[in-house]
């Protein structure tokens, strides 16, 4: 084997500017919004603050709207998750299983991913209009008001929860595909000489060799869930900052919601967004923990 | 709408869909009658032994599974098959019909939408909706009244994801071929921290980058303001997402299926490390750069949260597609009511969705690869 040179200058020059900007933009921000939650009154732009304390911590965790916020971003994973993940396993399952118009089929689910979050809101804020929309229309509802002044929180949820089924579908179809086609056919075929059935086949070859890409999904999808925050602002049509940006009272705000309102808002200290960004990196911290622990016993390799 | 004209329209989809799905079949029997023929002249049989050997293929068939038990299996085969398809047909409805809203409402008139019952396909198709978005009509202090700035959102939109893309795929590159071929001291330590970081959600980031950039007066450029500033604004949006753990750790495990042979038969003809990177890895690894480079600027296109933070909402003249499109029909909600403008809602998002469209459809294999190996939406 050739002797190593030492490549440490060379990887300076590689990775020099790189390190340079992510200082400024990457690793400093990390510590410096830790430190600015625990950072009393803190005032970003004269740098003075009344000592150090989780006087930020009470603060968000006492504020309604914070729990309020928690509850409705909860509600949303628990809604949305095993929604997506179960049809996209279904859809996955039966695209694998045919051959004819797979392509066809896998263009047409992929077509959510790649348009833009605000212009599709905007469509089915449209298509949930209470006098022109095409749902009340389809199902002669009448004049139902779903994201408008008169809605009710369950009927903007309703709504919230379709278009995000809509627009997670696609890329979870995409990843579990793919780890299906990775299987090994002989599997199946092992399986078709003892005879056994098509759910049998299912529940003991397909869920478990597919359980990796199922966490995968799973996970991405609860993370993602727990950062819901664009989709609910193209959903009414406000635009971010204005104070019915989440439905009438801000009625469906989520955590990333609360976290950009304080920040935005006049007289707020930064700490308290900063103790909101900080309690958000906690429970997407523990959901990762436990997606260690389900992966080492659960998950078949 | 009634109940009927619905029925009508699924029956006439599930037609077409027929239609598609008998005529896709009929080439593909086709072609594969075509391709045994072909082969069978090219082995030297002839028709008539190629029917015969197809019988007794057949009969052996039934010999051995009764003739009954066959019908049930294939009976029971072909309703799977069918439940299948409607399946993944009503799925692909529900895809498409947003779309399909999308485009004939933006295609119809004011009026025609202001009617009671909702038309499924438009009675006249006018251009109203774009000619009243294209038209901009400003306030006299010069900010934006009615109309959607496409020129400038896509300009911008364009020069921003242009650099921020540019920037993030140099670095990309020169980070990843330091962490799959350079040896240094910590190599191992630093890539562990560059990955810890991604699990870090983007708020902490966003919230502590404001503050710098408002610090360094980077955030909210007037429309009036002079050509330090809106550059300042510029840099705001682009410097913060210059490189990206998750591609280089991508393009790193695309560098290290280059085999070490190679590196080793370079370092013996006196190549240096640098002009190896250049000439043979680069190459090698080019599928997953454009893979990243399309990732990317479609990244650009979808921002909202940042942009919209560090522009000033009135100068329309900084919007990026995104916050721009949700803008401009904020203040245009206010200004005329709902019922006159869902068309041209309908024509923005269409202006802004179609170019992402063209870019999959021409690109559609690099983008699936990319988003099998880690996808972020959704």
């Amino acid at each position: 084997m050739l002797e190593w040179k030492k490549d440490g200058w060379k990887a300076a020059i590689a990775l020099g500017p790189t390190l340079l900007i992510m200082a400024v933009f990457t690793f400093y921000p990390i510590v410096n919004t830790f430190i600015m939650a625990f950072r009393n009154n803190y005032k970003f732009l004269s740098g003075v603050d009344e000592g150090f304390g989780i006087q930020n911590f009470v603060t968000v965790l006492s504020d309604p709207r914070f729990l309020g916020a928690l509850k409705n971003t909860l509600l949303m994973v628990v809604v949305s998750v095993p929604i997506t993940v179960i049809l996209s396993i279904l859809i996955a399952v039966a695209l694998n299983s045919i051959e004819r118009l797979r392509g066809f089929f896998q263009t047409i689910f992929f077509l959510p991913y790649v348009t833009n979050t605000i212009a599709l809101g905007l469509v089915f804020n449209t298509v949930f209009h209470k006098d022109f929309g095409l749902f009340n229309s389809l199902f002669n509802l009448g004049a139902v008001d779903w994201l408008g002044a008169e809605t009710t929180y369950w009927r903007a949820f309703f709504v919230l929860m379709v278009y995000t089924v809509w627009n997670g579908l696609a890329f979870k179809i995409i990843v579990l595909l793919s780890g299906l086609q990775n299987i090994d056919k002989q599997y199946y075929q092992a399986a078709a000489i003892d005879g056994a059935s098509k759910w049998r086949i299912f529940r003991k070859i397909t869920i478990p060799l597919l359980s990796p890409m199922i966490l995968y999904t799973t996970i991405t999808s609860f993370i993602g869930a727990f950062k819901v925050y664009t989709s609910v602002i193209s959903l009414f049509g406000k635009g971010a900052g204005a104070s019915n940006s989440f439905g009438p009272d801000n009625m469906l705000i989520t955590v990333v919601g609360y976290i950009y309102n304080k920040l935005w808002e006049a007289g707020t200290p930064f700490g308290v967004a900063s103790a909101g960004s900080v309690i958000l990196f906690v429970i997407i911290l523990l959901i990762t923990l436990i997606q260690r622990r389900v992966s080492k016993s659960r998950v078949h390799y | 709408m009634g109940f009927k004209e619905i029925l009508l329209i699924l029956l006439g989809l599930a037609a077409l869909f027929g239609i598609g799905y008998l005529v896709v079949y009929l080439v593909g029997k086709y072609k594969e009658k075509k391709k045994a023929e072909q082969l069978a002249l090219e082995s030297g049989a002839n028709a008539a032994e190629l029917a015969r050997a197809k019988e007794i293929q057949r009969k052996e068939k039934e010999a051995y599974v009764p003739a009954d038990q066959l019908r049930a299996f294939r009976v029971k085969r072909t309703t799977l098959k069918v439940i299948t398809y409607i399946f993944l047909i009503l799925i692909a409805l529900f895809i498409l019909i947003p779309f399909y809203w999308m485009v004939i409402t933006s295609f119809k008139s004011a009026e025609e939408i202001a009617a009671t019952k909702p038309s499924l396909i438009p009675n006249k198709i006018t251009f109203e909706a774009y000619k009243n978005i294209f038209q901009l009509e400003l306030n006299p202090n010069g900010t934006l009244k009615r109309g959607v700035p496409f020129l400038y959102m896509f300009g911008n939109t364009i020069l921003v994801g242009f650099f921020t893309t540019v920037f993030t795929v140099i670095s990309v590159v020169f980070s990843a071929f330091a962490f799959s071929r350079l040896r240094f001291k910590g190599s191992d330590v630093l890539f562990t921290i560059l990955l810890s970081t991604m699990m870090v959600p983007g708020e902490v980031f966003i919230i502590t980058n404001y503050g710098t950039v408002s610090r360094l007066g980077w955030v909210g450029a007037r429309l009036n303001d002079d050509t330090v500033k809106i550059i300042g604004n510029y840099l705001a949006m682009i410097l913060p997402f210059i490189g990206s753990v998750f591609y280089t750790f991508y393009l790193r495990q695309t560098f290290k299926q280059v085999s070490d042979e190679l590196y080793y038969a370079a370092k013996v003809d006196g190549v240096g490390d640098f002009k190896y990177l250049f000439k043979i890895m680069i190459p090698i690894a080019k599928p997953t750069i454009i893979t990243i480079t399309i990732l990317s600027l479609m990244g650009s296109w979808n921002a909202y949260i940042w942009p919209n933070l560090v522009t000033d909402f009135q100068n329309y003249k900084m919007w990026l597609v995104s916050n721009g499109l949700s803008n401009a029909f904020r203040s245009t909600i206010e200004l005329t009511g709902p019922g006159n403008v869902l068309n041209q809602q309908m024509a923005g998002s269409l202006i802004v969705t179609l170019p992402l469209l063209i870019v999959f459809f021409t690109l559609k294999k690099y983008i699936m690869r990319g988003v099998v190996r880690g996808g972020t939406k959704g």
